[in-house]
Formats: structure tokens, sequence, C-alpha cells
């Protein structure tokens, strides 16, 4: 049975520029102006707390942030997207290569389905709302280890990630599958703004989307992170849909990413492709484009992860510098 | 015959006053949100409707020339009283602050009357409530979708400066351009050329100044994140009551909670947000209102600020809870007699 489990992630950081042209060339290839710097405050925060952390104040929630973009990259879907609940143990320690090296212990829920069923018991929820979508699903409890270099030029946090259960949660292959048949055909051609529109709503043709903007956007969010971030998927600007070579879902999507610290909101564009494989692993790929580079070997970040129906609890990679050079494995 | 003439021609008035007036009190809608014009036509109804216990107060104006206006809200009283200040929708995007301004009136309103804690509430204090403080931005924020993200006020830049507004919530007079703050005018947390270099922060700290000795407590709401704030923003300073502001805040959060199981956070700002310089909560404290608190209300990031409609009956419904829980304590703190003996004043 043909899995929905490979996506192949292009990120263009262009700041406001039209759509660059659909690619038949497998997709790595990059356009747009270089990506902008990461925001800093204008004024360094006070990052001396070293040993253990306060866990309801920013430094111990904004790590543990970084470690749900991370969760999200590897088990989001358009049918999953984790949230963070709360964090329940965190500390922190300078490392001997220059950087802080966070260890946290915190729970996550499943913003993305009220299907999704785990063991544990809620410990937050919504209950006076109807829509299945604002109940956040029952808590996942996850230890990671989150590090901050500190280097001259940003450079992504690293992180190390194991949440109990994660093979438990409800399988969502069944929908991601129906998703991806639905839209695979070729005179489907998804174009859609403003999600959520103003008021909130998200129309439930454009949740999967809206999901899966997210889970791309935490590629970014997960890079461009420092202690000194804190990022959320303010809105998705626009989602289109591009003509698809064969096998590959192609979406566009232009995001708003906004930062607590700085409350600047920023605009991203990524490419998606989709990718069904029957594979046992499945592969993301993401390229980031550097500056006036147009080759795919510019920069590559290859992330594995397992298939959620196999032993998939504990996930970990290291998110290599920019200019490494891509392995594809299919 | 004559009699009944006139009474057809009384009862057409009637029926015709009722289409024109009454209309919009069956229908407004505390589940949606609001443009600007709907709100100052409720709170001119909410006057209108409740004469005996609601008046309101135009304290300045915006960059854009509108009226800021308050409600004040409780008893009517020959001596001065003691008051707790609200304002909401200091940041335009914030869009559940204004809903929950209103949801606050209409809950004081409906209840005053039958509980008889509202009701001592009333006698002892007034409520100096602003549904919207930043209305020129609110309004942009509703101009079309891509300007829905819209946080600072509409005044131009200065200088070389291409870009429009001004954090109002980082252009007070207090600790201003310290921490937390950009230089930068296109920044969203510019803060101003100079301090209170924005009318609406002018309006607010004149309004404060003048009823400096009245006012007990300070609300100003916001969003998102989940959080009660104590001042002060800066790592540095510490309130002189910060363990009692603590409590206060740590048990609003518990009365939050009781509603729909929503955790809230507490603390002060640089300890569990950022740091920041320039706020209104701060001022507050600064010139001695000694109970002032911050309210970021739902969500976590997953809607952020554009938080759907069907929240907004439960995020007010909560945080109802929590301000009133501050404000009881900060009324019983000071009305200790009338807190044990408190009776049913009678209105009709």
């Amino acid at each position: 049975m043909k899995t929905f489990c490979s996506v192949w992630l292009l990120l263009s950081l262009v700041e406001l520029s039209p759509a660059p042209p659909a690619s038949q060339e497998p997709p790595l290839a990059c356009t747009g102006a270089p990506d902008p710097a990461p925001p800093q405050p204008e004024t360094a925060e006070d990052m001396a707390s070293t040993g253990d952390l306060e866990p309801t104040h920013y430094p111990a929630r904004r790590a543990a942030q970084v470690a749900l973009h991370y969760l999200n990259t590897h088990h989001g879907s358009p049918f999953r997207v984790f949230g963070l609940q709360q964090v329940h143990k965190a500390s922190a320690e300078d490392v001997a290569a220059g950087g802080r090296k966070y260890k946290l212990d915190f729970s996550v829920t499943d913003w993305g389905s009220g299907s999704a069923t785990m063991n544990k018991s809620s410990e937050e929820f919504f209950s006076n709302t109807t829509d299945v979508l604002n109940i956040a699903g029952p808590a996942l409890r996850c230890s990671a280890d989150v590090l901050f270099p500190r280097t001259e030029r940003h450079s992504a946090p690293e992180v190390q990630l194991h949440c109990e259960a994660l093979h438990q949660i409800n399988s969502t292959a069944q929908e991601e599958d129906a998703f991806y048949q639905k839209y695979i055909s070729p005179d489907s051609a998804v174009s859609a703004r403003d999600i959520p529109d103003s008021f909130g709503n998200v129309s439930e043709e454009m949740q999967p989307f809206w999901r899966l903007a997210r889970v791309a956007a935490s590629f970014i969010m997960l890079r461009e992170s420092s202690e000194n971030t804190e990022f959320n998927m303010a809105k998705v600007a626009s989602v289109t849909q591009q003509e698809s070579s064969g096998e590959q879902l192609m979406l566009e999507f232009v995001v708003l990413l906004h930062d607590l610290p700085s409350q600047v909101t920023h605009k991203h564009t990524h490419r998606l492709w989709t990718l069904m494989d029957t594979e046992a692993v499945c592969v993301l790929t993401v390229c980031v484009c550097s500056a006036g580079d147009r080759s795919v070997e510019a920069a590559g970040v290859l992330v594995s992860r397992q298939r959620r129906q196999g032993p998939a609890d504990r996930v970990a990679a290291q998110m290599p510098s920019r200019h490494q050079t891509p392995k594809l494995t299919l | 015959t004559m009699k009944g003439s006139v009474i057809s021609v009384l009862v057409v008035l009637a029926v015709v006053d009722r289409l024109a007036g009454g209309l919009e009190h069956r229908s407004y809608d505390y589940t949606k949100y609001h443009t600007m014009d709907e709100i100052s036509a409720w709170m001119n109804q909410m006057e209108r409707e409740n004469p005996d216990v609601v008046s309101s107060m135009i304290y300045g104006q915006t960059y854009e020339n509108r009226n800021i206006t308050l409600l004040k809200i409780g008893f009517k009283s020959t001596t001065p009283k003691k008051a707790v200040w609200m304002d909401c929708g200091i940041h335009a995007r914030e869009w559940i602050a204004p809903a929950f301004c209103q949801h606050f009136v209409k809950e004081i309103l409906g209840s005053y009357k039958t509980d008889s804690n509202v009701n001592m509430l009333f006698k002892n204090l007034d409520f100096y409530i602003t549904p919207v403080l930043n209305m020129d931005g609110y309004i942009y924020s509703w101009r079309d979708k891509t300007t829905r993200l819209w946080r600072k006020s509409r005044s131009p830049g200065t200088g070389n400066c291409t870009c429009f507004g001004t954090d109002l919530n980082r252009n007070f007079y207090a600790n201003w351009g310290m921490v937390g703050i950009s230089r930068d005018c296109c920044s969203d947390i510019y803060n101003g050329p100079t301090a209170l270099s924005e009318p609406e922060a002018k309006a607010v700290t004149d309004f404060l100044g003048a009823h400096q000795n009245e006012v007990l407590c300070y609300l100003t709401i916001h969003s998102y994140g989940q959080l009660i704030l104590i001042p002060y923003g800066h790592p540095n300073i510490s309130a002189p009551n910060y363990e009692e502001l603590m409590e206060v805040g740590l048990a609003a959060a518990k009365a939050i909670k009781a509603v729909h199981g929503t955790s809230y956070k507490v603390g002060t700002a640089p300890d569990i947000l950022y740091a920041n310089s320039g706020t209104s909560r701060d001022f507050a404290r600064l010139i001695r209102i000694p109970y002032s608190f911050t309210f970021e209300l739902r969500d976590k990031g997953n809607y952020g600020f554009i938080l759907p409609e069907d929240q907004i009956q439960p995020a007010c419904e909560e945080s109802y809870q929590g301000a009133m829980s501050i404000v009881n304590y900060v009324h019983d703190k000071n009305f200790k007699s009338a807190a044990i003996t408190g009776t049913l004043a009678t209105v009709f």
C-alpha cells in the first residue's frame, strides 16, 4: 500500500517574488534572492541561565519550541501537527565547542487531528467547542537535547529527540493516501490565499494544506531558530499547486512566520514536492539556496525518517551546515 | 373612535421604535469579531440602555483624529470612587482583546442587578473600560487580508523613514527605550521617535495621571500566549509588591483554568516572555497603581493572532474569571468591611 511519506521540500528564501517556473527536473533547483539575515533583537537577551531552568520561563520554552519544530519536520503531515503543551523540566549548560545545550522534558499535543488517540490522558483540552480541530489531543511526552551553536554566522540548532509512544499514534496513512490521490489528478490546480482568513476560518478542504504548510514552515523555523527567537506560523499567505511531473504532487507555499521576541512577521516562500513511496524509508530533502547560487549542490540537507508503522521512537538527526552536499537515498 | 386611533398611532410608533433601536439589542453577537463602527455603535447602545450605570468619556484623539472613548461603569456617585482600568486593542491585530472587553462589559451589565458580588463592585468601584485603544490600527487591520497582521499605530514615520506606526506598548514613559525595542521605524517594536510621541499613549497617560489616586488596578488586554504578566519589563527592576502580584496572578490563572482547562503562565515579562520597556503596564505601576497586569489571551501559537470566532466565547469566559479574580482581590483589600457586610444596593 502506497503511503504518503515522502516529501521533497525546496526552500527558496525569497521575500517578495513571483513564483519561479515549475521545473520538470529533479525538484532541487533553487531560485531567488539571497536570504535575509535572521532577525536579531536590538538588545542582547540575558542568557546566563545555566543549570536547572524554570520550566515556565522563556529560555526553556524557546528551546522546547525548537524541539517541536524538529518533531514536526519528522512526524508532521497534512493530518498531524504538534503543538507545545508544557515544559516539565529543563536545564542548560555551556558546551566545550562553544554553544549551549538544553535538556528538556516536555509534552506535546496533536493540533492536527482530533482523531489521534494515545494511551495518555489529556491535561489540557478545550471542552466547550464542537470543532474537533480546536481540541488538542492527548499529550505525548518527549525528551530532547537542543544545542544552539555559538558561531559568528547563525547556524541551525541541533536536536536529538525522543517521544514516548510515538509509534502508538494512529496512523494517518489512509487520509494521506486519499489526499494524495485527490490532488495528483492532472486537472487538479489548487490555489488558495489567506489561510486562515481574517476571522480564523480554515475550510475543511484547506485544513490539510494548512497543516502541510506548517510542517514545511517547521524546516525554516527550525533552521532560523536561536535562543533569541520563538517562531510560530502566523498564516499561509498562499498555496499554489504547481504542474506535477509524473507522481510528484508539487505545491508552493508562501507563509508568514511570526517571531515573538521581535514581534516581526517574516514572509517565506517554499515549494513542497511529494512522492509516493513504497520503500520502508521515506526521504525528506531540503534544499536551501545560498546567495545567487542556482545549483542543487550548493546546499542541501538530508533527513531520513522512518515510516510511521515501523519502530520510530528514536529519531536522531543532525542539521548540517548549509554547505553540505546532499546525499540521496531512495 | 378617537381613542382607538390614538392607540393605533401609539402602537405604530412603538413598533417603529423597536425596529429602529431594538434590533441591535437583540442581534449584537458577542461571538463574532466586530468592526470599529459596530463597536462604537455598541458603546452608544450600552450607554443608552444602561443610563444609571454607564457613561462614556472621550479622553483623547488618535493620530487619525478619532475620539478615544471609554465606558465608565458603576453606580453613579457624587464623590470620587476607586476604579479599575481596562484597555483592549492596544495592538491592532489582537482582535480577541476588544472582543474580550465587549464580553466583559456585557457580563457585568447583565449581572449587577442580580449578582450580589458584581453589585457590590458597582457600588464601591467604577470600571473604566476602553474596548479599542488603537482605533486607527484596528481599523487598518480590517482593511483587507494583507493588513490583518498590523500591530502598531498609524502615525507616519519621521525623518527618512517611510514606514508607518509606532508600537504603542513601547511608547510609554516607563524606562522608555531601554530594552526590547527597535530604533528602526519599520520594526513592529519601534518605540517611537520619543516617549509619548503617540497621542494614544498620551491619552492613557493623561487619564491615569489625572485619576492616579482612584485607580487601584490596571489591566491591559493582549494576545497571544496565554500569559499573565506582572511589572516590570526590565530584567533588573522589581516591583515592590512582586510577591503579592505573583500570588494574585497565580490565583487568576487558577480561576481561568477552572473554566475550560486552559493553562496560563504567570510572571514578569523578562521571565516568561521577553524583556521590554515603555509598556503601559509598567507605566501604571510606576505611578503607583499597585495592581498592574497584562493579559495575553488565547492561544499559544496554533492560530496565534487569528483566533477563530468559535473560540471567542470560551476564551472570553475563562479570561473573565481571571480578570474578576483580580478585581475581587483588589476590591476586598480596599473595602474589607464592605466585603463582609455587602448588601444589594437599591437601584431601581
